[in-house]
């Protein structure tokens, strides 16, 4: 038996909401809500470079994520690697050789999908530090049940009972995926069948990241 | 540890702040001993606290855990800080490492909340010598604009207050730990809420300032952190800096810090007051929740007051140069197609070809235009863009 979401049902995604430019020091930052889920990403860049780090036809791009209680650890370090490679298809690093784009995720409040979060949120601020990119991403977590149901951007408790978590990112051009990330087992059927239901959205958040509240909530 | 990169200032800015700070003003339009608009808000958890002092914003969240005591203080807990200067405050400070200044601001926490015993942790024990409840502070430093230290003691001191650490029972030998939804859990014992001021002092401590920005503090001699508690006590005195002080300095700081604190004091107890309502009346709170509304700020700011009664200087505007560039447009020469000779500096002296003497030059333009767009195309050959010149045919 899993458990029901009091705000909304199990295939749509919980109310989003986003604020830009909320500090002062970064290039651009951005804060990102879904449901209970926050956290806050500062993007400087392009800025100076350590020579070791340096690449002589691209930006250096770092992300580094902070968890709220304690030192990150491995899964911390995973994460980093999954929303640098997923920045790294989207950001014109080429435009900026020699210099460093640095990305800090500061987790506020984990209550499920935080990956999907974290990386919409990354989105928000690159969009908000102008820095060139190919296109717009979107995120969207996925959940499947034991008895085979798709749980769309699960809580935190929806997640613990899950048989499967799948979360993907969309780009806005031809909606195309360009990351995947799964925990758990599924059958290669239901992993089609989740790409498109996260799809459905992810299209949806990408045409209008600002009013993402507004277009999904309808 | 590192030693942590300064932050860089022109000696314009540097001076302009200086002579502001000597006519008794601030950059920023506020009075000598105002602070900056403090906000404090609460997260879903218990123990999470976010303080923002003006653009410096802080994030404290409080968890608990059961460790084995020291061996000295058997039925005492722990309280353990931990201070992250995110890289994401300023770009000055570095992940991973914990710099000479996270450290200063770790032990003026333990000066602060823990030497002064503000939280009893004789309250903290289990079992006497075997279980005590480890009390941990995680305080990220969000944003960097000047006065961490106060912003990160009130952070700390009123995420504490907040915090419920979850009901233990102990029957005989076991101990069990009751969930939030077995049992309420409770709160730490308080017993006074530490809180500092930070006075910056210039101009070897003539001219001092509450709670410096951080371009302030960029160009202060050094500064002076007083903690007290509501009772007039007080609980720390932390000097930094090059700078010598006489007693009645001192003694004058801690009148001031006595009237801010009762303020701030105030603010964090409202805070908490505001929090606790909205919990008992069911109402969803927290972070997310204060973010509900759809909104973009583009650093929104709170509209200060700035005298502008003392009479202002302007300079008059000298009319020599206007009068110059007059001059210079009527003495405009047509060298040939496209070529103007302006001044009395004589030949245009750039680009000169040996050949072709001192000759004016000119660069065929369409020329060039082609030249561009064909190395866009074929971008990466190096090769050298022609540069065509020609006699000028007058």
């Amino acid at each position: 038996m899993t458990s029901q979401r009091a705000d909304c049902g199990n295939l749509e995604l919980r109310s989003q909401s986003c604020e830009q430019n909320l500090l002062s020091r970064p290039d651009g930052s951005a804060t990102y809500c879904q449901g209970d889920t926050s956290v806050i990403v500062a993007v400087y860049g392009p800025a100076e470079v350590k020579q070791s780090k340096e690449f002589l036809d691209k930006a250096t791009l770092e992300v580094i994520f902070k968890p709220k209680v304690g030192i990150p650890g491995c899964s911390e370090k995973f994460q980093e690697r999954l929303i640098r490679n997923t920045c790294e298809t989207i950001v014109l690093t080429a435009l900026h050789p020699r210099s460093s784009i640095n990305i800090i995720i500061q987790v506020m409040h984990n209550a499920g999908s935080l990956l999907s979060c974290c990386v919409n949120s990354t989105c928000m601020a690159l969009l908000d530090a102008g820095l060139p990119m190919s296109c717009l991403v979107a995120a969207v977590t996925c959940s499947l049940s034991c008895d085979g149901d798709i749980i769309l951007d699960p809580t935190s408790q929806q997640e613990k009972e899950a048989k499967a978590i799948l979360t993907f990112v969309f780009e806005s051009r031809d909606n195309e995926i360009i990351t995947s990330n799964t925990h758990g087992i599924y059958s290669i059927k239901q992993y089609y069948s989740c790409v498109e239901a996260c799809r459905k959205y992810g299209f949806v958040s990408c045409q209008s990241p600002l009013g993402t509240t507004n277009t999904v909530e309808q | 540890m590192c030693t942590m990169k300064k932050a860089a200032i022109s000696n314009a800015e540097k001076d302009f702040i200086l002579t502001c700070i000597k006519n008794r003003r601030r950059v920023d339009g506020r009075q000598a001993y105002d602070f900056r608009n403090a906000k404090i808000s609460f997260g879903q958890d218990l123990g999470h606290c976010e303080v923002q002092l003006g653009d410096t914003r802080v994030l404290c969240q409080v968890s608990c855990e059961i460790i084995e005591p020291r061996q000295n203080r058997p039925t005492e807990g722990g309280l353990y800080f931990n201070v992250e200067l995110s890289p994401m405050a300023s770009p000055l400070f570095e992940p991973g490492r914990q710099s000479e200044f996270g450290i200063e601001i770790i032990r003026f926490l333990e000066k602060t909340v823990r030497d002064s015993r503000a939280i009893d942790t004789e309250s903290l024990c289990i079992v006497a010598g075997e279980k005590v409840w480890e009390i941990r502070i995680d305080i990220h430093v969000l944003n960097h604009d000047g006065n961490i230290m106060d912003c990160v003691t009130m952070a700390a001191v009123t995420a504490l207050s907040h915090f419920r650490r979850p009901d233990v029972s102990v029957v005989g030998e076991d101990v069990q730990v009751h969930s939030a939804a077995d049992r309420d859990p409770v709160s730490l014992s308080v017993h006074h809420l530490p809180v500092s001021v930070t006075f910056a002092y210039f101009d070897e401590g003539k001219y001092l300032l509450v709670d410096p920005t951080e371009r302030e503090e960029c160009v202060m001699d050094g500064s002076m952190i007083l903690s007290m508690n509501i009772h007039r006590e007080l609980c720390t005195a932390h000097m930094s800096g090059d700078m010598l002080l006489v007693k009645d300095q001192i003694i004058r700081c801690t009148q001031t810090a006595i009237v801010k604190v009762s303020e701030l004091t105030d603010l964090i107890k409202k805070a908490l007051e505001n929090d606790r309502k909205a919990r008992a009346s069911g109402n969803k709170c927290g972070f997310a929740e204060t973010q509900r509304q759809q909104k973009v700020t583009y650093l929104k700011r709170d509209v200060t007051e700035v005298d502008v009664s003392d009479k202002v200087e302007i300079p008059e505007i000298t009319l020599d140069e206007t009068e110059d560039s007059k001059d210079q447009a009527e003495s405009l020469v047509v060298l040939g197609k496209g070529t103007v000779q302006v001044g009395e500096g004589g030949h245009n002296t750039w680009l000169v070809d040996d050949v072709q003497g001192v000759k004016p030059v000119q660069q065929k333009r369409k020329k060039k235009k082609k030249h561009a767009a064909k190395k866009v195309k074929d971008a990466g050959s190096s090769e050298e863009e022609e540069t065509v010149i020609l006699v000028p045919d007058s």
